[in-house]
This record gives structure tokens, C-alpha cells and sequence, in this order.
């Protein structure tokens, strides 16, 4: 009896333990390693194109110099904005990240999109706004998602359903407006980062292992780097675009 | 309330105007005889006691009548309107001096070169289209294209004399239509299609696309500016020193 | 001996055993599919209006949230306001549901196989199963139609004229399954049009009875077959289009991409040539029962029988060589333009002589305001309206202003409402007695009549002011343009009119289905009116007669000299009559 009851607890852990193997999500680990860096332009960044809005008095309005398309961004000590930085390879094949329950937010402003450079996870909503309150319609010109085409006459939210495959870059483009761009990063797991102003990038929670790290900017390219990192560790990656 | 047709601003218009209120007579005549005459017949041969129709099968005079009558009118009026419209569309009808002006239209805007100082509009192509810096495709391999000037959704026309819009469509069938001017052509894509008018009188106009193109068909406006052809010298120098400070083409 | 006992002999007497399903389902009985079509087409009649409701409340109250508009999806309507690639989807399935599933299949489809046999003296149609299969592929259409408005992104939104490369590419429409669906759906529809014209053709050639000669036929019939053969021809250029199109779409062909050697206007050309005689199917059969419906109610001839019968002709030929006319401003070459103008201004000629024609027998009648002789009448007024825009249109410099304007949607509403549906209404009053066994109500027929008139026209006469001003089509919110907000309060107007319109049609809808279970019993011939339909039972038996009847005169001998009522069976035999020596088509 003794006996039947010493399996029978034994037995029961070692499936509580196989069902907890098997049900936690490969996630972000709490004790996951950190990747952070910094992106540079080199020599001197180009002017940006200067938009008209003269034809849109309610986006005109919202600027008291004149608009320009913001392509290359440059902070002050350098760094370059809108570089989207990800894990382009590394992770283990059959890992699976939970899907963040909030939508991703897109907001037209001023005629412009913002965030221009964005990360957003396979199955992750978006949440597109218009603040502008004139017509603004958002493609989304996805090659490997269906795309779609829908517009907005006025202000108002719009909640999307996720894209469903990753992909990098997915465009997104206003016809009213010609010169709105946006790009999204569409990703299977959480290890996305966009740099501001000061060119910054952190990207944490990664497990142990050797990862190629990818840049990606709509004017210079891509450009890769190599990192491994250990459980817990913080590795540096740097990347410089030249300003042509 | 406008119950009319809009007000005249080009040298088509009072022709064109001419031309629907000729017909608008002819129709009204016609109009009041069937409808007054289906009133007259209602009432005076309603059913009463004794009443009984007229047994007739018809009246080959009054067939060939009524035949012949609408349709000499109907020859007559096809040949008047026939040398308006060669005036209007005919092949030769763009008068040699016209100034020349690109409209380029896409999904949902309306984009307007300028010939600029040298008088000639640049090659453009659709490979070079570029979204924000080169929306018209100007080939900066053409010496012509150096001064061109491009411009949103904005039409600026001298009055006085023959204006050409060179039309070319990025994406889908849109349509020119200045109502002011009684302007109106379709442009569509893989075709290079002219279209010519002579603004008269100064003033602000709008532009519309007339041709449903998506779902931003209602807001692809343009604004039009008729100017004197001082005022018009005055904003293409302008445009142009603007251009060249700014470093853009 | 009395019409009503010869009717009972030549009534078909044998034992009807078909079980329900094969009766009333799937029957290859021309009168059940007839009937068939009929409930078919009020139904879709019924959706183009709700799709019409919600156009007008956008163009009268532009942005504002719609009454009932929350229970649409974030996707058409978030917030009960209506999304502009919603508002286009509308204004493309208004026209797509209205043109083909309610008036062509109610002129066509209702009455083509309704009256022809019986009109005629035939059992049946030629062909009873393809008379069947007619049917049932238009409802397969109908229903893709209707599933292409609920799949993801939407339905087609091109208008129902479905220009490329708008409806060919999803990347510039935003709709994908929905513009291939109603390809699909078109296709379908383009295959139930032609087996009806095949039967319709057929059957008026070889199934008239003894003396059923061609002129002795009436002009609803005359129309009907000119009109199958304008089907017959033109359809399938429009199915061959919509699947040039559906190709397009989905297997990457370049037809009509110039980027690859095709031609934009290609796809105008190929459905103009198929819609210019599309029209004139969508007006011939009403101008057919028009003359009917008058000739009895004003109990005289119809004045001019054989110009008549030469205008429908006339219109049918003309009808092939005007499509340019919806070109004129398409970048087509303009010498085009005054060729198609000549042919166009011809066009107006043989409608104004029926015009003149119908007056005519009116001059003189001993007039009776039936309900059919009401709407019969209101077509003549309504058509001449349209018929008159028309000329402007047709004049190219003219047109070059008013093209792609309200003034060609109203001249379309007042062609297809003023004058084909007010045909219908008359039609579906007249021949209710022999489909049913009753009468539809006399009083609530003028009730509706009287107020569909007055909120008709106080919906669609401003569409020529508006029009004239310069408002464009198919534009979401108008008040955009500074020069067309002074007309937006002429779009409110035009808004209450067509909700007073629709809510009008109730008192029709109430009025067909009740009178069905509960209107007065019909007698054999209530409009005492020739035809040969009228010989038979209220409603007809199936296979009409036992033995073909007789013909000895035309349909029109009202008020005939030396006979005592007012009207003269076309199967009554007098004295004076010698029996026709064969039957027309050479045998039976």
C-alpha cells in the first residue's frame, strides 16, 4: 500500500513536472541575456525632402516651419532614428512568444505617421488612429500578409486583426497623402527594437545563444552583427551607416 | 441654391451653354406637348355613359409627321453640336501656342508640372517615380526638366490664352473636370491624352476627379487659380526661386 | 356560346400529378417560373432599395451616423457612419442588384416566360428544363452576388460599370474576393439570360397557334422577342468580358493592363457594346405591356400597331451602333464621338414615335384609370422625361459637361424607375388575376401609385438642378467642393424624398402579398381585355389548353363597329371569320 502510494506521488510529480516543461512558454526569459547598442550616421545627413501641404490646410496648420519627410533623422550627438534593430537569426526553431494582448498604436498626424519605424508581433493588433480628422486612407502593401487598403474620413480609431507571418519590412502608405510612409516590423517574437533620437537600441530577455542581430534603415540599408550572449549578460552592438 | 449651370470662365463655356439651353428649348417644347397632352386626354376622354372610343387603327400621316419632325431636328442638332466638338476635341484642335502644363493624376491627388522658363515640359517615366521627391517621374537626364516646376494639387492657368494639359494617370482610369471651364476628359492609364482650354475669367476654381477611382475618389481636388498674365509670370517666378533656394526639384 | 364555357373545354382537364417539389420547386411549368422570378426580383428589388436608403442618408447628411448603422460592421459603417469604401461597395451594388436581378428579371424573366406561351396559344415554352435551368442559375448568381458583400475587405466597388483598372486590381481597389465573386456572379447570370432567350426566340417562332400570324401578336410579345434576341447577342459579350475579368483578377492575365500590352478601354468597349442593348432590354418589354395595358384601358386599338412593332425594331437595330456614346469623354478617338452622337440622336426617334403612338391611342378612347392604366400612363409621362435628358447627352459638346454628373443618374432612374418599374407595377397589377386567381386591391394600387409618383419625382427631378450644377457621381461627400456645398441642401431634399419613396413601396409589398392569400376572387377576363390569356382560368392551368385555340384577329379590337361590348377576343369566332389555313409555323 506504502509502495502504491510512493509511485503514485513519484508519478505524479514527474508528470506535474513534464505537463510544466512542457506548458511554460519559451519566453522572455526573467533571467534572459540583453543585447543594447547604439546606431550612428557618418558624415553629414542628407536634407530632407520638404512636403507641401498647402493643398491640407488641417495638417499645415500643425507646423510652423515647413514640413519635411522625415527619412534620415539625426539626434544630436549622432545617432540615427527609425533604425530598426531585431534578431534576424538565433532563436531556438519551435519557440513560441505570447502574443501581447495590446494593439500596437499608429497615429496620423500632422499628415505624418507616428511611429514611422515600428515592431509589431505575428497575431498583434494594430490600433490605427487618425488625429488629423481629414482623409487619410492606410495601405498596407504586405508581400508575404494580405495586404489591405482602408480609410478613415475623420478622426476616429481603427482596431486591425494582426498580420499573420513575419516579415521585415511590411510598408504601409497613404494615397491621399503621398508622401506618408510607415514600415513595420512583423516578427514572430518579442526581440524588436526602434532607436530614437540618440540612435539607442535595447533588446532584452534573450536566451543563451548566439544571435545575428540585423539594422534595418529605408534609406541605408541593412547591416548585420554577430553577438553571444550568456544567460544574464548585457553584449553591445553597434552599428554606422554613411551618409552618402 | 444654384439652379443653373455654373458660372462661364472659359471660352467654351457660353457654346456649351448655348448648346444645353438650345436643347433644353427643344425638349421643353416636346416635354410640354406630351405631358399637357396627356393631361388634356386623361380628363376630356375619361370614361362617361355612353361614351365610345374612336375605332381606328392609326393615321400614316400623322406617322410620317411625327417621325420626320424629331428626326430632322435630331440631324439638324447633330450637326451644329459635331463642329463644336471638333472645336473642343477634334485632332488639330489644340491651338499652336497653347501653353503647355503635365497633369498627372494617381490615387488620390493631382500632380502639376509647370513648364517653367524654357516653355517645355521635361520627360518624364514611370520607373523614376519616386513617392515624396519625384511623384511626376521627371527624367533628370532631360535638359528640359531642369526648370519644370511641381506642384500638388494645384492648377494655375493665365487667362487669356490656350492652355494644354498633358494628362497621364499612374493607377486608374480619373477624370479632368473643371466645371467652371466645361472641362472634362478622362485620363487613363497607358494612354497620353490632351486636353485644351481658354480660361477668361481670373478668379479660384476647383478641380475635380470625375471618374469614380477608390474609395478617395471625393477628396482627389485640386484648387485652380485663373490669373492675369502678369500675376501668372509673377508665380512661376516665384515657384522657381523657391525651387532653387530649397535645393529640390 | 359564352367565352367563359368555351374556356372551360379547351381548359387542360387532365389529372395534374406532379408531386409538390416537381409543381412548385423545381418546374419546368413556364407560369411557375415565372412566378419563380417574380418573388426572385422583389426580393433583390428590396435589397437595391436598402443599398439606395444608404446612399442617400450619406449623400443627404454626409458623416453623420446612420440610423441602424451600428448594426453594420466597424468595416462598413464604425459607428453607424458610413466608410467611404463602404459608400462605394453601396453605390456598386445598388446599380449591379437593381439592373440585373430586379428589372431584368423582372421585365424579362417575370413576364417573358409568364405571357409568352400564353399569349401566344403554346402549351409551354420550346424548351420547359432549360426553362428551368434559367431560373435556377439566376438564383446561383444572385446568391454569389449576395455573399460577395460579406467576405473580408468587402464586396466589388467600382460601380456597376466595373471600369479597369479599378475592378482588376485589388491593390488599387482594396477588395479582392468580392470583385472576383462578382465576376463569378455575372458569368452565372450571363448563363441563365441566354437559355431564356434561347426558349423565348424559339417558342414565338415555332409554338404560335393556327392564326397566331406575326402581326397578330400582341406588342408585349413583339417586344419580349426582340428583347431575348438583344439578350441572345449582347449577354454573352458581357460574360465573355467578366471573365477576360475574372482572369485578370486571378490568374495574372494582362487584357486590359497597359503596363503589358492591354488596353484600359478595352474593357469599356466590350461592356458598353454588351450595356447599350442592355438598356434597351431594360425598357422594350415595359414599352411592350405599356401598349398592352393602354390599348385596354383606353379601350381603342393601339394607334399605329405596325410602327409600333417598326419603332421596337428600330430601337433593337439602332441599339448596337450608339455604345460609343457612354465614351465620349473616355479618351477614345473623338472622331468616334461624332459618329456614335449621329446614331445616338437617331435612337431618340423610334422611342419618340411610340410616345406619339401611345398618345394616340388615348386620343379619343373611352378612358379607364385601372390601376395598370394609372402606372401604364405614368410610364408614358415618366419616360418622356428620361427619354428627353437623354438628348442632351447625346449631343457630345453638351455631354462633355454632364457626363459622369447627376443629370445621367437622374435621366437612368427616370428611364428604369419612371418608366420600367412604373411599367412593372402596372404589369404585376394586370396579370396578378391569371397568376394567382385574385385581384390585388384597386384602392391601395391607386394609393401607391399617387404617392410613388409625387415622391418619384420629388426624389429624382432635383438629380437634373444638382446635376446641371456640376455635382459629380458616386462621391462620398460632396461638401468637399466649395462650388457644390450651395446644392447640398437640394441633397437633403432629395434624401427625405427617397426615404418617402421607399416607405411608400410598403403599401405595394403589403398589397402583392396579401391580395395573394386574401384579394378578391378573379374572374376569367377581369380587365375584359383580347388576349389569349384571358380565355383561360384564374389562375391558368398547367399546360394552358388541352388543344391550341384559334386566332382570327389581332389583340387590339376594342370598341370594333357592330360588336356589342367594347372589346373582341382574339379567339372569339364571328361569322365573318374563315379558319386559318395552317398554323403559322407550318405545323404543330
Amino acid at each position: 500500500m506504502r509502495r502504491l502510494g510512493a509511485v503514485a506521488v513519484v508519478g505524479a510529480g514527474l508528470v506535474v513536472l513534464a505537463l510544466a516543461t512542457v506548458r511554460r512558454p519559451a519566453g522572455a526569459a526573467a533571467d534572459g541575456a540583453t543585447v543594447t547598442g547604439h546606431v550612428k550616421l557618418t558624415g553629414k545627413a542628407p536634407a530632407n525632402p520638404a512636403i507641401d501641404m498647402g493643398e491640407e490646410p488641417k495638417c499645415k496648420a500643425k507646423y510652423t516651419t515647413t514640413p519635411t519627410d522625415p527619412v534620415v533623422v539625426v539626434g544630436k550627438t549622432g545617432g540615427l532614428a527609425n533604425v530598426f534593430v531585431y534578431v534576424k537569426t538565433g532563436l531556438p526553431a519551435d519557440a513560441k512568444y505570447p502574443t501581447p494582448t495590446t494593439a500596437v498604436e499608429i497615429d496620423q498626424n500632422g499628415c505624418l505617421y507616428h511611429p514611422r519605424v515600428f515592431g509589431v508581433m505575428v497575431g498583434q493588433g494594430l490600433a490605427i488612429k487618425n488625429s488629423d480628422g481629414v482623409l487619410h486612407n492606410i495601405k498596407a502593401l504586405g508581400k508575404k500578409n494580405r495586404p489591405f487598403n482602408i480609410s478613415q474620413p475623420t478622426n476616429m480609431v481603427t482596431q486591425r486583426a494582426g498580420f499573420t507571418v513575419s516579415e521585415v519590412m511590411l510598408p504601409f502608405e497613404c494615397n491621399v497623402h503621398g508622401w506618408m510612409h510607415a514600415f513595420a516590423g512583423v516578427l514572430p517574437d518579442p526581440f524588436f527594437a526602434t532607436t530614437g533620437d540618440d540612435g539607442t537600441f535595447t533588446i532584452k530577455g534573450l536566451p543563451a545563444g548566439t544571435y545575428t542581430i540585423e539594422a534595418w534603415h529605408e534609406k541605408y540599408g541593412v547591416q548585420t552583427a554577430t553577438v553571444t550572449v550568456k544567460a544574464g549578460e548585457t553584449k553591445p552592438a553597434d552599428f554606422t551607416f554613411t551618409a552618402k | 441654391m444654384n439652379w443653373w449651370l455654373p458660372p462661364q470662365a472659359s471660352t467654351f463655356a457660353p457654346s456649351i451653354d448655348l448648346g444645353f439651353l438650345v436643347i433644353l428649348i427643344i425638349t421643353g417644347i416636346t416635354f410640354v406637348l406630351v405631358e399637357v397632352g396627356l393631361i388634356v386626354f386623361v380628363i376630356r376622354y375619361r370614361q362617361r355613359p355612353g361614351q365610345k372610343a374612336h375605332y381606328t387603327h392609326g393615321s400614316t400621316p400623322a406617322e410620317v409627321i411625327w417621325t420626320a419632325i424629331p428626326a430632322v431636328t435630331m440631324v439638324i442638332l447633330g450637326i451644329v453640336s459635331n463642329g463644336l466638338w471638333v472645336k473642343i476635341k477634334g485632332r488639330n484642335s489644340v491651338p499652336a501656342n497653347a501653353y503647355t502644363i503635365g497633369v498627372h493624376a494617381k490615387q488620390f491627388e493631382w500632380w502639376i508640372t509647370y513648364p517653367g522658363p524654357d516653355g517645355k515640359l521635361g520627360r518624364t517615366s514611370t520607373s523614376l517615380i519616386q513617392k515624396t521627391t519625384n511623384p511626376t517621374g521627371l527624367d533628370p537626364d532631360d535638359p528640359a526638366s531642369k526648370d519644370d516646376i511641381v506642384v500638388r494639387n494645384q492648377l494655375h492657368v493665365p487667362a487669356g490664352r490656350p492652355v494644354v494639359v498633358y494628362l497621364s494617370s499612374e493607377d486608374v482610369i480619373h477624370s479632368f473636370y473643371v466645371p467652371q471651364f466645361r472641362v472634362r476628359q478622362d485620363v487613363v492609364p497607358g494612354l497620353e491624352i490632351k486636353a485644351w482650354f481658354e480660361a477668361t475669367v481670373p478668379g479660384q476654381y476647383e478641380l475635380g476627379c470625375s471618374m469614380l477611382c477608390g474609395m478617395g475618389h471625393y477628396k482627389m481636388r485640386a484648387q485652380v487659380f485663373v490669373h492675369t498674365q502678369a500675376d501668372f509670370d509673377a508665380w512661376v517666378a516665384q515657384r522657381a526661386s523657391q525651387a532653387k533656394g530649397e535645393g529640390t526639384s | 356560346m359564352s367565352t367563359v364555357a368555351a374556356a372551360a373545354h379547351t381548359a387542360h382537364a387532365h389529372h395534374d400529378d406532379r408531386s409538390f417539389i416537381r409543381k412548385y420547386i423545381f418546374s419546368t411549368d413556364h407560369k411557375i417560373i415565372g412566378i419563380q422570378f417574380l418573388f426572385l426580383s422583389l426580393f433583390f428589388l428590396l435589397v437595391g432599395g436598402i443599398l439606395a436608403m444608404q446612399i442617400r442618408w450619406q449623400l443627404g447628411f454626409p458623416g453623420k451616423p446612420m440610423p441602424g448603422g451600428t448594426l453594420l460592421p466597424e468595416t462598413m459603417a464604425p459607428g453607424g457612419v458610413i466608410l467611404p469604401e463602404y459608400y462605394i461597395q453601396l453605390v456598386t451594388m445598388h446599380g449591379t442588384f437593381m439592373v440585373f436581378f430586379a428589372i431584368m428579371l423582372l421585365l424579362v424573366g417575370v413576364y417573358a416566360n409568364f405571357l409568352i406561351p400564353l399569349k401566344i396559344g403554346a402549351h409551354d415554352m420550346a424548351f420547359p428544363r432549360i426553362n428551368m435551368a434559367s431560373f435556377w442559375s439566376a438564383v446561383a448568381s444572385g446568391i454569389v452576388m449576395l455573399a460577395s458583400m460579406y467576405v473580408p475587405d468587402g464586396a466589388a466597388r467600382a460601380g456597376w460599370t466595373m471600369y479597369v483598372p479599378l475592378s482588376a486590381r485589388e491593390d488599387l481597389s482594396g477588395a479582392a474576393l468580392g470583385q472576383q465573386l462578382w465576376s463569378v456572379s455575372i458569368i452565372l447570370f450571363g448563363l441563365s439570360s441566354v437559355l431564356g432567350s434561347l426558349n423565348y426566340i424559339t417558342t414565338v417562332i415555332n409554338n404560335r397557334a393556327p392564326g397566331m400570324t406575326w402581326f397578330r401578336m400582341p406588342l408585349s410579345i413583339w417586344a419580349l422577342f426582340i428583347t431575348a434576341i438583344l439578350g441572345l447577342l449582347a449577354v454573352p459579350v458581357l460574360a465573355g468580358a467578366a471573365i477576360m475579368l475574372l482572369f485578370e483578377q486571378v490568374l495574372g492575365t494582362h487584357f486590359f493592363d497597359p503596363a503589358s500590352g492591354g488596353q484600359a478601354l478595352l474593357w469599356q468597349h466590350l461592356f458598353w457594346f454588351f450595356g447599350h442593348p442592355e438598356v434597351y432590354i431594360l425598357i422594350l418589354p415595359a414599352m411592350g405591356m405599356v401598349s398592352d395595358m393602354i390599348a385596354n384601358g383606353s379601350r381603342k386599338p393601339i394607334f399605329g400597331y405596325h410602327s409600333m412593332v417598326f419603332a421596337i425594331c428600330g430601337i433593337a437595330f439602332l441599339g448596337w451602333i450608339v455604345w460609343g456614346h457612354h465614351m465620349f469623354v473616355s479618351g477614345m478617338n473623338p472622331t468616334l464621338g461624332s459618329s456614335f452622337m449621329v446614331s445616338t440622336l437617331l435612337i431618340a426617334v423610334p422611342s419618340a414615335i411610340k410616345v406619339f403612338n401611345w398618345m394616340g391611342t388615348m386620343w379619343r378612347g373611352n378612358l379607364r384609370f385601372h390601376v395598370p392604366m394609372l402606372n401604364a400612363i405614368g410610364f408614358v409621362a415618366m419616360f418622356t422625361i428620361g427619354g428627353l435628358s437623354g438628348i442632351f447627352m447625346a449631343a457630345t459638346p453638351v455631354d462633355m459637361f454632364i457626363h459622369d454628373t447627376y443629370f445621367i443618374v437622374a435621366h437612368i432612374h427616370y428611364v428604369l424607375f419612371g418608366g420600367s418599374l412604373f411599367a412593372i407595377f402596372g404589369a404585376i397589377a394586370y396579370w396578378f388575376p391569371k397568376m394567382f386567381g385574385r385581384m390585388m386591391s384597386e384602392r391601395w394600387g391607386k394609393v401607391h401609385f399617387w404617392l410613388t409618383m409625387v415622391f418619384y419625382n420629388c426624389t429624382f427631378f432635383p438629380m437634373h438642378i444638382i446635376g446641371m450644377a456640376g455635382h459629380m457621381r458616386r462621391l462620398y461627400d460632396p461638401t468637399i467642393y466649395d462650388f457644390l456645398k450651395p446644392v447640398q441642401p437640394m441633397n437633403e431634399f432629395i434624401s427625405w424624398s427617397a426615404f418617402a419613396l421607399f416607405a411608400s413601396q410598403a403599401i405595394f409589398f403589403v398589397n402583392f402579398w396579401w391580395s395573394m392569400f386574401k384579394g378578391e376572387k378573379a374572374p376569367l377576363n377581369p380587365w375584359e381585355d383580347n388576349g389569349l390569356e384571358w380565355t383561360l382560368p384564374s389562375p391558368a392551368p398547367h399546360g394552358n389548353w388541352e388543344t391550341p385555340p384559334t386566332v382570327y384577329r389581332g389583340p387590339y379590337e376594342f370598341s370594333a363597329p357592330g360588336v356589342s361590348e367594347d372589346y373582341l377576343p382574339q379567339t372569339k369566332k364571328l361569322p365573318t371569320d374563315r379558319e386559318p389555313a395552317l398554323t403559322p409555323a407550318g405545323g404543330h
